[in-house]
């Protein structure tokens, strides 16, 4: 198989990493919503917490297209 | 005319070519954004505090919210023993905050979407993380990577993944920014090009996009900063608060 088309399969491969980061977003803000709405007034001195909690399972998403770039565009 | 997306992350330089020793020093377009970032926050806080009131009219208001926020975050996560570290912090997410947002105005180059950038700065956090730990609880630092509660045959394998995910911290704190400023840009430059492509007929769909994206960049610009912050914090408070 030549290089490039070998490329395009890794980048492609590389993307399947964010239904990982669908799920986690998911579980973040599912969870958040219930506890939110069971414990009103204790859900906003968590927001912060939620906001990091995002970031992170963000962060993994992006995690994901840096290897599909390295991949396609640095070997 | 759709000009190269990734045309905005050139360093080129401005200005004369400088050399030490044939390292090349000269001035460049993100040298240039780091100093009007600096230059904006330095005149913020002296705006603020050239006439210091008991109750604060509008421009210390507001350097007192910057203030309280980072204060406050920084005393939920490490605790009152970090409080010697609050300039540091303050300075990290001023820069990181200033650098993602004015990378958003037009013809503006983003420094933080140069992996180098971010590196450095994570590195300068986790060097200065793991030289705190050892300066205050000398050799027992290494007790982080032995949790408490751990059943002994599980003991070497947990070790080393405590290991490895305390190594993983600079990548992983540097990437973050990274690649979120990249990508954000990135998908900015292929929207735009989008809507000069699509023209008068089409391209009010890419450009309502656009704007939503553009809104979005803003809170990820930052949230990017106010996670780098915190996740120091949290690094800072591993090294300081060290009772297993």
């Amino acid at each position: 198989m030549e290089l490039e088309a070998a490329k395009m399969i890794g980048a492609g491969l590389a993307a399947i990493a964010l239904a990982g980061v669908g799920v986690g977003m998911g579980t973040i803000f599912g969870s958040y919503l219930s506890a939110a709405i069971r414990n009103p007034s204790a859900a906003q001195k968590q927001f912060p917490t939620l906001l990091l909690g995002f970031a992170l399972t963000e962060a993994i998403g992006l995690f994901a297209l840096v290897i599909a770039l390295l991949i396609l565009f640095a070997f | 005319m759709a000009t190269n997306p990734m045309h905005q992350f050139e360093v080129h330089r401005i200005g004369p070519s400088l050399s030490i020793n044939g390292i090349d020093v000269s001035f460049t377009n993100s040298s240039l954004f780091m100093l009007i970032s600096s230059i904006l926050i330095i005149t913020f806080f002296m705006i603020g505090t050239r006439k210091v009131n008991i109750i604060p009219d509008k421009i210390q208001l507001i350097n007192e919210i910057v203030f309280n926020f980072i204060s406050k975050m920084i005393s939920e996560t490490a605790g009152p023993k970090a409080k010697p570290y609050f300039p540091f912090i303050l300075t990290i997410f001023l820069f990181i905050l200033t650098l993602n947002m004015i990378g958003l105005l037009p013809y503006a180059f983003t420094v933080t979407s140069q992996i180098i950038i971010t590196f450095f700065l994570a590195v300068v956090i986790f060097i200065g993380v793991t030289v705190v730990g050892f300066a205050k609880n000398g050799i027992g630092f290494l007790k982080i990577f032995a949790p408490s509660g751990v059943p002994i045959f599980l003991f070497p394998i947990i070790v080393a993944i405590e290991i490895i995910s305390f190594l993983s911290r600079p990548v992983s704190l540097s990437v973050r920014l990274f690649a979120n400023m990249l990508a954000g840009h990135t998908m900015l430059k292929v929207f735009g090009g989008f809507v000069v492509s699509l023209g008068i007929i089409g391209g009010w769909l890419p450009l309502s996009f656009s704007v939503a994206l553009t809104a979005l960049e803003i809170l990820v610009a930052f949230l990017q900063a106010y996670v780098f912050a915190v996740l120091s914090c949290i690094y800072l408070n591993d090294a300081l608060n060290m009772h297993h």
